[in-house]
């Protein structure tokens, strides 16, 4: 059987309540991991709370930051301080050099890019080529289309369209999230892969776009922030009690 | 010999703080498709609405097979009945009726 992951689930952190509604209606759609963004000053006792919310109802929270840089140093700056604080790192592309810094950054998990305008879409054959050599991956947020209609929905799925056809010609992974901030904008899995089939992407690409592309980047870094972690495809199996630390 | 028609049944379930009439429902599903997929689209689809029980939000669409994602994706779009914010989800699809009563337990 197939794990899902909705790796945009964006409830108000400091309502528990919300957060606990949206994270129930998550388990119960048959998502079993759901990542969060949450604030960069997060504490870790607020962590500890949301990670409780989502055990209790059998699912997996990841932490993740969503970084609105202006300029491609602000970037940097930023993934400095928090990439080995937050599981997921989403760079949201305002700018054309953000996107192309971001793309081409091995730190950097997804890149969304607003839905408001479609000059605001950076996402082209050079962006593409780049994202695949870095392994980030390009991420579709249900929501967005949900709330738009008319001429800007048209306007959507024609560039998510080229987009994912892009991404598809280059290898670059599509994640699919749902981007709800409440429980009426929250999909099951199948019912994503039948949106996403509005933009050409096949049933089969489509679940592999909610379960295991934003799977795979979880697991990765996971692995990478684990403290047995040495570099790719090294890492600690055992420590000796004898052992003097270096 | 003519072709057997394939058909896929779904059942959904409306999620919504207030209750919605069967007349809302097949109305704003309509709407969906039609939104979506235009005219020529929505003749494709073969939409029936079976039943809907509007107590425990429920009901039963049967389409073609060949339109199942254009009839899930259009279900799934729908936000809004009225102005009351709703979803819709599908809670599961079949080949015949008994078989979804049986696999959602209605």
């Amino acid at each position: 059987m197939k794990r899902f992951a909705d790796l945009h689930l964006q409830p108000s952190v400091k309502d528990s309540d919300q957060v606990q509604q949206m994270v129930s209606r998550s388990s119960e759609l048959g998502y079993r991991l759901v990542g969060m963004p949450l604030p960069p000053n997060v504490t870790r006792d607020k962590v500890r709370q949301l990670k409780g919310i989502c055990k209790d109802v059998g699912i997996d929270l990841v932490t993740r930051l969503d970084l609105t840089s202006k300029t491609p140093r602000q970037l940097l700056h930023e993934l400095r301080h928090f990439r080995r604080s937050f599981e997921v790192i989403s760079v949201v592309c305002t700018s054309k050099a953000v996107a192309r810094q971001a793309a081409k950054d091995r730190r950097v998990d997804l890149l969304s890019f607003p839905a408001t305008s479609s000059r605001g879409r950076f996402f082209d054959h050079a962006e593409a080529e780049l994202a695949s050599q870095a392994l980030s991956s390009l991420e579709v947020d249900v929501a967005q289309l949900l709330s738009s209609n008319g001429f800007l929905r048209i306007r959507l799925l024609s560039t998510l369209r080229k987009e994912v056809a892009i991404a598809k010609k280059f290898g670059v992974p599509v994640a699919i999230s749902s981007g709800a901030t409440n429980v009426h904008f929250m999909r099951g899995p199948y019912d994503c892969a039948a949106f996403a089939s509005l933009f050409g992407m096949a049933v089969p690409l489509a679940l592999r776009a909610v379960s295991e592309t934003p799977l795979t980047i979880v697991e990765r870094n996971r692995e990478k922030l684990s403290p047995d972690f040495v570099a790719p495809g090294i890492r600690l199996v055992r420590r000796k009690k004898g052992c003097a630390s270096v | 010999m003519r072709k057997r028609v394939r058909r896929r049944y779904l059942a959904i379930k409306v999620l919504s703080e207030q209750s919605i009439s069967k007349r809302e429902i097949v109305d704003a599903v309509w709407n969906a498709v039609l939104q979506l997929f235009g005219e020529y689209g929505a003749s494709q689809t073969n939409l029936t609405f079976i039943e809907y029980n509007s107590e425990k939000s429920w009901g039963i669409v049967r389409c073609s097979h060949r339109a199942l994602e254009m009839v899930r994706a259009s279900v799934a779009s729908v936000i809004e009945i009225n102005g009351k914010p709703v979803a819709i989800d599908v809670l599961g699809v079949s080949g015949t009726l008994k078989a979804l009563r049986k696999k959602v337990l209605l």
